[in-house]
């Protein structure tokens, strides 16, 4: 049986699209390149929009990959259903192209933050979450200066009313506190999802932490999910 | 067709906090200037355009502000018309 076709999109200054292709078949599925100028999606069942500095992050992180040729093809990928990720640059770019609320600013401390960090769970009804179980923790990198995730009030409070935060940064016991919070999110807010549940971002790293050999394992039951889901989705 | 300069000053929304302009802050004492307070710091975008009357251009200038320029959620864009180069 051949696992689920996931497309990782590559802009020019993307870094972890090939991290993330090696993860997904760490993970059983089958990872297909993408690239920026693609007018298709060579029919995948799930795309990731990797880490890096797409465009040099020129202007602001993210606003110029989301006019990007491929992404009218992700976005209209989204709109019927099919599930999309994020990481880090790629959750800048969701949130640029609209598919995602709020904008990542930079951090609190104003320095680049790389080191491994607990998320919380908080839903299980994402592409990026079905395997787990909310409350329970994982252990992810970040690495990151523009990942302070900010929305408007409005915003603020429909994420938060309508169950879409995905990932908090907690402290080992799981507890939301500033102390661990590494960039200064509303919230500690690490990581989002859309109505649907389909469109997921977040700033960790799960595509580096899929392989026991260098890392944490927090990753792995991300890459599950969205395995599962994207099967599912076929 | 005339072309028209503008100029595009982006900045952070007021009330959402400015890490650049906090540190800008707080370096200003060190350089014995204690007396100076809500740094902001913000983008500047200087652009020419043809247009067919200043009208259209000014239009223009501010869909590009708000569509690539700025991301309307956390940034004010404002749109000033200057003399050209």
């Amino acid at each position: 049986m051949i696992g689920p076709r996931i497309g990782v999109v590559t802009f020019p200054g993307s870094l972890d699209d090939r991290d993330a292709l090696r993860a997904v078949g760490q993970m059983g599925g089958e990872g297909v390149p993408l690239w920026h100028a693609d007018a298709d999606l060579r029919g995948v069942d799930a795309v990731i929009l990797p880490g890096g500095f797409s465009y040099g992050d020129y202007l602001r992180c993210g606003a110029i990959a989301r006019f990007a040729s491929v992404m009218d093809q992700v976005v209209a990928f989204a709109d019927h259903g099919g599930p999309v990720v994020g990481i880090c640059n790629g959750f800048q770019v969701l949130c640029e192209a609209g598919l995602l609320p709020g904008a990542l600013i930079r951090n609190r401390s104003l320095r680049f933050v790389c080191r491994n960090v607990w998320l919380r769970i908080e839903t299980s009804q994402t592409c990026l979450t079905s395997a787990l179980t909310p409350g329970e923790t994982v252990q992810i990198p970040i690495k990151h200066g523009e990942g302070q995730w900010v929305a408007t009030r409005e915003q603020l409070d429909l994420v938060e009313g309508d169950g879409r935060v995905v990932f908090r940064y907690v402290s080992p016991a799981g507890i939301v506190d500033d102390a661990h919070n590494p960039n200064g999110a509303t919230n500690n807010i690490a990581g989002i999802r859309n109505a649907a549940g389909n469109v997921v971002g977040l700033m960790p790293h799960p595509e580096h932490a899929v392989d026991p050999d260098v890392g944490p394992e927090g990753g792995q039951p991300l890459f599950a999910s969205l395995l599962h889901t994207a099967g599912v989705t076929v | 067709m005339t072309a028209f300069a503008f100029e595009v000053l982006v900045t952070l929304k007021d009330g959402l906090a400015d890490p650049q302009g906090k540190a800008v802050e707080s370096a200003l004492p060190a350089l014995g200037w204690s007396n100076v307070a809500h740094v902001r710091v913000g983008k500047h975008i200087r652009l020419e355009i043809d247009a067919p009357d200043q009208v259209a251009a000014r239009t223009q200038v501010e869909e590009i502000a708000e569509r690539l320029l700025s991301i309307p959620v956390i940034e004010d864009a404002q749109v000033m018309e200057v003399a050209r180069s």
